[in-house]
């Protein structure tokens, strides 16, 4: 067998797993992994201009196909600074393999320069993680890595390499199948708990289906359509399963949560059967978890991953099995079930909620966030990939842009990540879907990974930054506003950089909007005239615009605040 | 509740830091941890006593599973089950307290394993909670050392954790 050393086994490795795209930073101990990249085709790089941004863009490219993100960074500071990203992923249930450089072995342990135990810093945020001490082990653990990244409740595995092993020689023979007596991810669910399951969905009077990131990563969409309509019910979605079920279908009560709809809440809360699927029951979804759990209905709670079943609310049915299987099985049953329930007063009920439009707002002199939303909604047709940052926009992005879709909604949903959007954006542009890629961001977030425009510009990306400028940190200063008297302790950007100008230095496009009747014309420019090229569009809204509805923390999902326009 | 959670894992390096990392982690106490390989080296056996309402527990040993070098988890106290742990104990035995501890080695069904003319080394074996007897039990000034391995358990009669 033909020798070769440990970097030329690792890019097989890679081409094995059919990756096109890998996305990283160089360094000491990856050189020579980085001279095997160089030479060979078929696994392009993507060089952004920080390890965090790398990360990111993986993950935002696994979000947008599907598939497994890769990145590369070195060890020391370039497996630090991966670690935001890494645990961004993870939270998010995100399969990512990243390969990090280590020191050589001997000198492992030394203080050598640029080490880190990069394997003790992301145990707690990754799904596994691997130090590879033998060039004979790379092949199996990077297809255990790949494996495990994938299969079950995805997430980040960090497969460690020392410069040492990637420069030993050794034959390449990428293992066809996998033995591992200590991970094997349950798929098909229960059949009893499925039939107890429909059998409570068949007697609902008051139901309400809420569908999580599970949907999406098992790419069950079509499934929980399927299970919808036939039964007439109504969905909810978390703010990570948005797009899992069409926003513009009627039945579509739009997102629930700290920022969910009147309709969504209040149907969750006083629904007789709720059917959680592929979600968590997170803080941010379920609010005050006594009243959350004091409600009087059955929970069915669909998850592949048994530790999340009971967490932190004690559900009635619960369901361990791949989303898409289970859902597949459900439908079956519900098929040969000759009466379907009939909801028709619990649907008056919720179109009376509905009725009172809780996501209205006013309107005035200045550039309503909500409104370029909208506007911008409409101009894409909601064709959109929309990579979101964290903070009021992300909020105003999930509350008003209706994803017909799965996998067009990306943002940090667990660990709320500020500086994700750009990357994000760069990563899925590498997707190959054929879509309009957005960035909908902050003037806070954009800044924390601004450096990843230069990386937009070396791949001509066109990529439309939609950036919310109202000078703050708008969600904390919300949360001042509502609830420390107005005291905006350092949330007011007193600086801004002339973000229009920032835009022209890196090579792109900037333009500024400033009044209302300027943001369609202002779009429409970024997306007809400029479609090639990165717009950055710096959109000056009101300063004082909060996200409403609003469950303050503490409260329970129906004890809802109200924009006054209400 | 006192559980007794028991685990077989892969032996590999860092595969123990995974569980303590996982209950410093998520806020679990440990009252005691012990773990050495099985009679198959790529496996080593763990117990963990731990303390907990029905809930936590439940949790524990979920997020236990999800570890990938963990391959088997059992709650020890949830049926039949023998617990032992081994304390070695080191005292003052001069005057008529060598001859008291002498006693109380044997009431206990200690060992004395080290001799000295001021000092006895005692090996008692037993539940946690006939160690903290044994501890009570004896004039708490004559004590100069005390070692415990924490708790090892397993299952009565069919009960067997194995691969």
């Amino acid at each position: 067998m033909t020798m070769m050393n440990g970097a030329e086994i690792v890019i097989r490795c890679l081409q094995e797993e059919k990756v096109d795209h890998v996305f990283g930073y160089p360094g000491g101990a990856v050189l020579n992994i980085y001279d095997e990249l160089f030479k060979q085709d078929k696994v392009k790089h993507v060089l952004t201009r920080h390890e965090q941004g790398a990360v990111h863009a993986a993950d935002g490219f696994a979000r947008a196909s599907g598939r497994v993100g890769v990145a590369i960074v070195t060890s020391g500071p370039g497996a630090t600074n991966a670690v935001t990203g890494i645990a961004t992923a993870h939270m998010d249930s995100i399969p990512l393999v990243v390969i990090s450089g280590q020191v050589a072995t001997s000198n492992i342990g030394q203080d050598a320069f640029q080490e880190c135990d990069t394997v003790g810093i992301t145990r707690h945020c990754v799904k596994h993680n691997f130090l590879i001490k033998n060039v004979r082990d790379i092949a199996t653990t990077l297809k255990k890595a790949f494996y495990i990244a994938r299969t079950g409740r995805p997430g980040p595995v960090v497969v460690d390499i020392p410069k040492d092993v990637t420069a030993d020689r050794h034959s390449f023979e990428y293992p066809a199948e996998l033995q591992l007596r200590s991970y094997t991810p349950v798929t098909k669910g229960h059949s009893g708990q499925i039939r107890k399951a429909v059998n409570l969905l068949m007697k609902a009077k008051r139901p309400v289906i809420c569908a999580g990131g599970g949907v999406v990563l098992s790419n069950a969409s079509g499934k929980l359509a399927d299970l919808a309509c036939r039964l007439n019910f109504p969905v909810t979605n978390t703010l990570m399963g948005l797009g899992s079920f069409p926003g513009t279908d009627p039945r579509f009560l739009g997102m629930l949560g700290m920022h969910g709809t009147l309709e969504a809440n209040m149907a969750s809360q006083h629904c007789d059967v709720l059917l959680t699927i592929g979600a968590r029951f997170d803080d941010r979804v379920i609010g005050n978890i006594e009243s959350f759990a004091g409600a009087q209905r059955k929970i069915i709670h669909v998850d592949i991953d048994p530790s999340s079943i009971s967490k932190r609310v004690r559900v009635d049915v619960p369901v361990v099995g791949n989303v898409a299987d289970v859902l597949e099985e459900m439908n079956r049953l519900i098929d040969a079930e000759s009466e379907k329930p009939d909801i028709g007063e619990w649907w008056k009920t919720i179109e009376e909620w509905r009725g009172r439009r809780s996501l209205k707002y006013k309107t005035g002199k200045e550039i309503m966030p909500q409104f370029v939303i909208e506007k911008l909604w409409e101009l894409t047709r909601g064709e959109a990939i929309i990579a979101s940052d964290v903070g009021q926009h992300q909020m105003w992005a999930a509350q008003y842009y209706k994803f017909d879709a799965p996998r067009r909604w990306l943002n940090s949903g667990g660990l709320g990540t500020m500086g994700v959007g750009l990357p994000y954006a760069v990563g899925a542009s590498f997707a190959g879907l054929g879509k309009p890629i957005v960035c909908i961001t902050g003037d806070g977030s954009i800044q924390m990974c601004i450096q990843e425009l230069a990386t937009a510009k070396q791949h001509a990306l066109p990529i439309k930054i939609v950036l919310l400028n109202n000078h703050f940190l708008g969600m904390v200063r919300q949360w001042q506003e509502l609830f420390y008297e107005s005291r905006y302790s350092q949330t007011h950007m007193d600086f801004q950089p002339d973000f229009v100008r920032l835009a022209e230095a890196y090579g792109h496009v900037g333009i500024r909007v400033e009044h209302p009747q300027d943001v369609e014309p202002a779009l429409r420019k970024a997306f007809e005239e400029h479609k090639n090229d990165l717009v950055l569009l710096d959109i000056h809204t009101c300063p004082g615009a909060n996200v409403f509805p609003m469950v303050a923390a503490g409260k329970g999902l129906s004890d809802l605040i109200l924009s006054d326009s209400l | 509740m006192r559980h007794i959670i028991s685990l077989l894992l892969e032996n590999e390096a860092g595969a123990l830091s995974r569980v303590a990392g996982l209950f410093s982690a998520r806020g679990y106490n440990i009252e005691t941890l012990t773990v050495a390989p099985t009679e198959d080296v790529s496996l080593s056996r763990l117990t963990i006593v731990t303390k907990g309402g029905d809930d936590v527990i439940e949790q524990i040993t979920k997020q236990l599973n999800k570890l990938i070098d963990v391959v088997k988890v059992v709650d020890l106290s949830e049926a039949a089950h023998i617990e032992r742990e081994l304390m070695l104990i080191k005292v003052r035995a001069t005057g008529k307290d060598r001859d008291e501890m002498k006693r109380m080695a044997d009431i206990f069904r200690g060992r004395i394993i080290d001799v000295t003319d001021s000092t006895y080394v005692i090996e008692l074996t037993g539940t946690c909670s006939k160690l903290d007897s044994f501890i009570q039990a004896i004039d708490r000034g004559l004590i100069l050392e005390t070692v415990r391995t924490g708790v090892s358990g397993i299952g009565r009669g069919d009960r067997i954790l194995k691969l």
